[in-house]
């Protein structure tokens, strides 16, 4: 049953680059994607620095060949999630059982917000096209549409830790014969609702975030989309070049401890590496690199590492957080640092934590700072917790 | 190995809750919007936690936990979810909070409960249940997807218990902006006679149903749930019958092994245009079932269908209420649950009698 799923394509978009090879740029040249808002209507402008993907709705919709008001979740999620296909190079695609599992956490609601100012003062107001299919599951409606995906298609939502659960969940429908290809991933964009609830929570920085540094300050929050195509062994011999590496292990566990944030032990991060690992048939040192939620914020990174430390003990593997560069991207980030985690497999990178200076007090763990590629990474783990205690961990492997 | 529905548990505009059957008093609406009918939360949810809990969260706590109390466990190895509209009140709350008050001072109690997987991991919280915890929103497939997961747990052996549920509400915004989109009929009309009404739309609904599936073989189980599947957007009607007849083949049957239909009718003509298309075609001589005017229509209605489906695969009783159709059938063995949400999505859910491997 364990059979092994196979990753052929990547497709990324972050506001550190409009493709995978402009985001690999960026790591390189360790240039960050954190800066004022330009494109976000909010009064927040200025003061509250986020991650914006640095093309304008206008600009995203003409590159994803859409309609110019189709809203910026659904036109990165088009295209991410074509360069992933293209990337793949399947032949004769609609011959074969396709599927697109993708997330977003918050649909199109940068656009029902427009339609609500006027709703509120007379129910009988507001464009209609402002609201309808604007939920999470017409995000991913209309980029299936577009893509011509219709043999599996759903929406998984679980917060922070959505993509990475649309990934496994793609696997599964592989291993399982329901569809012989699946693109999974995430999208999500910056939005008012999403910033002034985590500004509400007192989690954004105002500054740019210190993922698991003693001084951190909170998230920067950050918009993409990021797929990767994932097939079963005897699709191989249709793709034009062989996989990047496999998927080989997933786990999804719940903290059950509070509703939006974790517990100190870290149980539910702990439980989804340890059983990630037990699904892979990997121990914790075959890990050569994990990708961290590390969103910068007090509570998840002190409790990630103390996850870390009861799994791999003084032992861990390089660690860091490419949210330093991308701001936390919720619905998105699974797929994104999905995407990034089989980078680091076939092009032995280590990717570097950004603005790290102080290590945190009662935690072991030094993230690593510098850009190095060309090294051997067998395994890499990425790691994705959301609100509601959903912990999600991923395992790829060198094949 | 075969997956057994070994309990269930359904809220819904009918009186539903903690019973496997309609009964004999089925309940009456004459609006658009037909309310479920709650239970005394109180008793089965700890006050402190309930005060905090908006509608959708109560009422799916409260069907997830009624649904472990009726097959005598107390924790599943997993729990997904499927709701289309997620926490409807929180998010529209959150969202006019944050146009009136210009961004400013904005509690995030509602944003928190905003989230869209709020009830799956408000299930695991009250239950402290560590294990696999999914939400899946995708409009007509929402609970679907939630079903093919746990379906896929057990195959897959990453699990020996799922907790699955359905689940979506209806507020006073959605309702008047649903009604603006046409969806419901204009004038208010008798749940029970939406089929007799030759006017335009359907009525909405909200509800909540949960089942506990695993792979043991029970006397106690309800039913066995042979398979589902999920078709988006088919060409035409012939797509549509060949999608039907190749799932019941590759379960080793045929149309004329199923005892019972239950369809997806919901009262709008145009919308069950595939529904009487299906009657006239390859289900002309099986008997058939509706079941949208008891819970109105909504994306994770066939979680109620499901809900009904078990009860009369286990009981051998079709209430009369929900037929359609002159056929008379007695005991079915084989129940297929076919809905159509909004012309796009299309399933198939197939229930059969049987309890033990």
């Amino acid at each position: 049953m364990d059979a092994q799923v196979h990753i052929v394509g990547l497709g990324a978009i972050t506001a550190i680059g409009n493709s995978v090879n402009e985001c690999l740029t960026a790591f390189r040249e360790g240039r960050s994607g954190v800066g004022d808002i330009t494109f976000l209507n909010t009064r927040y402008r200025g003061s509250v620095p986020v991650a914006e993907v640095k093309l304008s709705s206008h600009a995203l919709a003409a590159r994803a060949g859409v309609h110019h008001d189709t809203g910026r979740s659904v036109t990165m999620s088009i295209i991410a999630a074509q360069e992933a296909l293209n990337d793949a190079g399947i032949d004769h695609l609609s011959s074969f059982r396709v599927g697109f599992v993708s997330s977003n956490t918050v649909g199109r609601i940068d656009m029902v917000d427009e339609f609500f100012t006027r709703f509120i003062e007379d129910q009988t107001k507001g464009r209609l096209r402002h609201v309808f299919d604007h939920e999470c599951g017409g995000v991913t409606q209309a980029a299936a549409d577009h893509l011509g995906i219709k043999d599996f298609v759903t929406t998984i939502n679980t917060a922070c830790s959505s993509s990475a659960n649309a990934i496994a969940y793609g696997a599964r429908l592989i291993r399982n014969d329901i569809i012989d290809i699946v693109v999974a991933g995430g999208t999500d964009a910056l939005t008012k609702f999403t910033l002034n609830g985590f500004v509400s929570l007192m989690l954004t920085d105002k500054n740019p975030s210190k993922p698991f540094d003693q001084n951190r300050a909170g998230l920067n929050l950050g918009e993409g989309a990021g797929y990767v195509v994932m097939v079963s062994e005897k699709m191989l011999a249709h793709c034009r070049k062989g996989p990047y590496c496999t998927l080989r292990g997933f786990n999804n566990s719940n903290d059950a401890f509070h509703d939006t944030s974790s517990s100190s032990e870290g149980t539910g991060p702990y439980l989804a590496m340890k059983n990630a690992l037990a699904k892979a048939n990997l121990a914790p040192a075959d890990i050569d690199y994990i990708n961290l939620h590390g969103t910068g914020t007090e509570n998840n990174d002190i409790t990630e590492s103390a996850a870390l430390q009861r799994l791999f003990g003084d032992d861990c593997p390089p660690i860091s957080s490419t949210k330093s560069f991308t701001g936390h991207t919720l619905g998105a980030c699974g797929g994104i640092e999905a995407v990034f985690s089989v980078l680091a497999i076939s092009e032995g990178i280590i990717f570097p934590n950004l603005r790290f200076e102080t290590q945190m007090e009662g935690s072991s763990h030094i993230p690593a700072t510098t850009f190095v590629s060309g090294q051997t990474i067998n395994n890499v783990m990425s790691n994705s917790f959301g609100f509601g205690g959903n912990c999600t961990s991923l395992i790829f492997s060198k094949i | 190995m075969s997956i057994f529905i070994r309990s269930s548990a359904c809220l819904s505009p009918q009186n539903t809750f903690g019973e496997n059957s309609l009964g004999t008093e089925i309940i009456e609406h004459r609006e658009t919007w037909l309310r479920p009918i709650e239970p005394d939360y109180s008793k089965l949810i700890d006050h402190k936690a309930l005060r905090r809990m908006s509608h959708v969260i109560r009422m799916g706590v409260a069907t997830a936990r009624k649904c472990l109390d009726q097959a005598s466990v107390s924790m599943p190895d997993a729990i997904m979810v499927g709701t289309a509209y997620g926490s409807l009140e929180s998010s529209s709350s959150f969202l006019i909070s944050t146009i009136e008050r210009n961004e400013e001072d904005l509690s995030p109690k509602e944003f928190m409960q905003s989230t869209h997987n709020t009830v799956a991991s408000q299930i695991a919280l009250s239950l402290k249940c560590h294990g696999h915890n999914n939400n899946f929103g995708h409009k007509g497939f929402s609970f679907e997807s939630a079903v093919q997961e746990g379906i896929m747990l057990l195959n897959d052996q990453d699990a020996a218990s799922v907790l699955v549920g359905g689940i979506d509400e209806m507020t006073d915004t959605s309702f008047a902006i649903l009604s603006r989109l046409g969806l419901y009929k204009r004038n208010p009309v008798l749940n029970l006679d939406i089929f007799k009404s030759p006017s335009k739309g359907t009525i909405g609904g909200e509800g909540a149903a949960f089942f506990f599936l695993s792979k043991k073989a029970s006397p106690a189980n309800l039913a066995e749930l042979v398979g589902i599947q999920i078709f988006y957007k088919p060409i035409d009607g012939r797509e549509i019958e060949q999608r039907i007849e190749n799932f019941l083949k590759a379960k080793g049957i045929q149309v004329s092994d199923i005892d019972l239909l239950i369809a997806g009718k919901n009262g709008d003509p145009k919308n069950d245009q595939v529904y009487e298309n299906l009657a006239a075609g390859i289900f002309r001589s099986t008997p058939r079932a509706c079941y949208k005017h008891l819970c109105g229509d909504y994306p994770t209605s066939s979680s109620f269908a499901l809900w009904l489906a078990a009860g009369i695969v286990q009981s051998g009783l079709v209430p009369p209420v929900i037929k359609d159709g002159n056929a008379a059938t007695r005991n079915p063995k084989r129940v297929l649950i076919y809905n159509c949400y909004l012309g796009s999505y299309h399933s198939l859910m197939l229930l059969s009698d049987r309890k033990e491997s």
